[in-house]
């Protein structure tokens, strides 16, 4: 008899990848394979949600990695994560200002009449979620003028290039606090380990790259009574922001691209306060890569929870910081799920020893009382 | 994006282990600071690996962080250098980590990395053990709060992990912690020794070996020293058991390959239905045997 418990590993795999490499290519002769590019436009959404999940915005890349894993969102943000192991961090980005952002859609919950006004912008919140047969046999020419005939028929105008924000507004009026001052140093999750109690900088770098089922989960709870947040969002805004880094040799801040995200500041009912200074709204923040308008409210809601619960103590779930940020990285928590599938051959023969002998003991036990 | 833009051809050109060089260097400094105090779980900013979170992605940067050319490693999983995790990871480190000689055999490597046992073979100073690790801190039972355990640990409060020794002892007569047995390390901290099992615990107490403790999901990083104690907590009058492999006469149970009465056993039904047993640690296995091969044939000679 030969050696039996565990053998032969290295054929498995190479099988089971061969397998997979067949799968993705089921369709045989009628197939086309599918285009980055075609990807990263047609499936927009979830190349925004893998360059956010990730963690780097590279929405080619992200094209390629839901390519790769045949459209596991968890399994294509976790390749390009680990992509990015690989990179050194070359400098920090100084503050970025959302104002600059070229917006293609903004809209307040909270007034009607923002500065500069609502844009709706492109959003299925108003579309029927009815089935469009039609897509299923679409014509190539018809597709390939759709683009083109929306730019043509939509007027030119005079659109600023950027819009003011709703909460400088708001700030303007004395409904929020002032900003905080920005001397603080923000933390870098990707350098530095969590250590409890985290800077609020920190739970918003872990939750802007959260996995968007996740936060949504966590912030649900919040929303449905296990606690009591009750937002209005001031503004939502989707579009492009430039991104500004310090030039290599002056150090001064030169345009160095331009980055697709999603930003949304939720405003709370104000909180007891025992000091005697005036009583202003409570804002929660959240930004994230990509167009992501789902994860972003859940985050802004999240990080309005969290300061309460860094404050006062956390009442509920969605308030400990611990318990939210160490339970929404999309990579951390599948990996652990999927890691039960592998053998656990000697500890459930430890197991199995722990039970026989207590079973044994129970017995002798239940013997010497008969 | 620029709608033009091209994916570079060479970006699947990894430098040497993978993690760039910032990463390796942050690791080895945590590593020197987790043997400085020994037991304490030395917070890292882990990176993510390519291979899933929970199959050894904290023992995998340690040995990247570790490893340099003229090193051997070895790599086993449950006790075998075959398993499917075990040869994946070893797969990735030769492809990461050119120049690095990979063997089976426990005498022969510098580096080794396991997940759930110890090898049979006792370590040398020269060599440094590395594994990985689910679930790094033994207050987890008692305490879900990481900030709150983490003051426990200094202060050396292992009294609610005591009472639940105590509370199994009134429920079942019997400690049940199967494997992850705590472990108290040179007199204060209590680790969690990763998932090997009790037979593996002894291993840990005055090994001449480094041993070291990877948690990439947890992103925590400890060691046991070399020479340094290491105790099972106990009470006085309950000691510390392993795993029991005496059967109904109370014999000791040997493997039936290599016979070897004093390795941890594997146990699985044969094809009429007996329990067999085999030692886990398949590179002990196959070197008894083949020494009993060579002794049989110089005999008859």
């Amino acid at each position: 008899m030969g050696y039996v418990a565990i053998k032969g590993g290295g054929i498995a795999i190479k099988g089971s990848l061969e397998a997979l490499e067949a799968l993705r290519a089921a369709e045989g002769e009628q197939g086309v394979p599918l285009s980055l590019s075609a990807i990263e436009n047609q499936l927009r959404l979830l190349t925004s949600r893998i360059v956010s999940e990730g963690g780097l915005y590279h929405p080619r890349l992200a094209a390629l990695a839901i390519k790769q894993m045949q459209g596991d969102t968890l399994e294509a943000a976790f390749a390009l994560r680990a992509c990015r192991s690989t990179k050194p961090r070359l400098l920090a980005t100084p503050v970025q200002e959302t104002s600059r952002m070229r917006v293609i859609r903004r809209i307040s919950s909270a007034f009607k009449d923002i500065p500069g006004g609502q844009m709706l912008g492109p959003t299925y919140d108003y579309a029927l979620r009815l089935m469009r047969i039609d897509l299923s046999d679409e014509a190539p020419e018809v597709f390939r003028t759709i683009a083109a005939k929306f730019m043509g028929e939509t007027p030119a105008g005079n659109l600023p290039e950027t819009f003011p924000k709703v909460v400088d507004a708001l700030r303007n009026e004395g409904l929020l606090p002032q900003a905080p001052a920005r001397a603080i140093e923000p933390f870098d999750i990707t350098r530095e380990p969590l250590i409890f109690p985290i800077p609020r900088s920190a739970i918003l770098a872990s939750m802007a790259r959260a996995e968007t089922g996740s936060l949504l989960a966590l912030a649900y709870s919040n929303m449905r009574g296990y606690g009591d947040v009750h937002p209005t969002i001031a503004e939502l805004r989707v579009g492009y922001l430039p991104v500004f880094l310090p030039h290599p040799i002056t150090g001064e801040e030169i345009e160095a691209g331009e980055v697709l995200i999603t930003e949304c500041e939720v405003v709370a009912m104000y909180e007891n306060s025992d000091n005697k200074s005036k009583p202003v709204f409570t804002l929660g923040y959240g930004a994230c890569f990509g167009h992501n308008e789902t994860k972003a409210i859940s985050m802004a809601i999240l990080d309005r929870a969290l300061q309460k619960g860094m404050k006062e103590g956390p009442a509920n779930p969605s308030e400990d910081p611990e318990f939210v940020v160490l339970h929404i990285d999309g990579v951390d928590s599948m990996g652990f799920a999927n890691h039960y599938k592998m053998p656990h051959y000697v500890t459930f023969q430890s197991d199995m020893d722990r039970l026989r002998t207590t079973q044994a003991k129970a017995e002798s036990k239940q013997g010497n009382e008969k | 994006m620029n709608p033009y833009y091209e994916l570079p051809q060479d970006e699947a050109g990894y430098s040497f282990g993978f993690l760039d060089e910032y990463a390796k260097r942050e690791v080895r400094r945590n590593i020197l600071k987790a043997i400085c105090i020994p037991g304490y779980q030395t917070p890292y900013a882990s990176r993510e690996m390519p291979m899933g979170r929970g199959f050894g992605t904290g023992g995998l940067q340690l040995t990247l962080s570790l490893i340099g050319r003229g090193d051997t490693l070895k790599v086993i999983d449950q006790g075998s250098d075959d398993s499917v995790n075990a040869v994946n990871l070893r797969h990735f480190i030769e492809l990461t980590c050119p120049g690095v000689d990979t063997t089976e055999r426990t005498q022969d490597a510098t580096l080794i990395q396991s997940r759930h046992r110890i090898p049979e073979m006792r370590m040398t100073s020269a060599q440094t053990l590395v594994l990985q690790v689910p679930y790094p801190d033994p207050l987890v039972v008692v305490e879900p709060s990481e900030a709150r355990r983490k003051i426990m640990h200094g202060e050396g409060d292992y009294s609610r992990l005591l009472t639940k020794l105590y509370e199994d002892i009134v429920h079942f007569d019997e400690i049940t912690i199967s494997h992850r047995y705590p472990t108290r390390i040179n007199g204060h901290y209590v680790l969690d020794p990763s998932p090997i099992p009790r037979f593996d615990v002894p291993k840990l107490h005055q090994s001449p070996a480094l041993i070291l403790f990877g948690a990439g999901r947890e992103k925590k990083i400890y060691a046991v020293p070399p020479y340094t104690n290491a105790e099972p907590l106990v009470f006085e009058d309950v000691p510390f058991r392993t795993e029991d492999f005496s059967d109904a006469q109370g014999r000791r149970r040997s493997c039936h390959r290599c016979g070897a009465t004093d390795s941890f056993l594997d146990e699985f039904t044969g094809n009429d239905g007996e329990r067999i047993y085999q030692c886990s640690d398949s590179d002990y296995c196959h070197q008894r045997l083949s020494t009993q091969h060579s002794a049989a044939n110089e005999v008859s000679r």
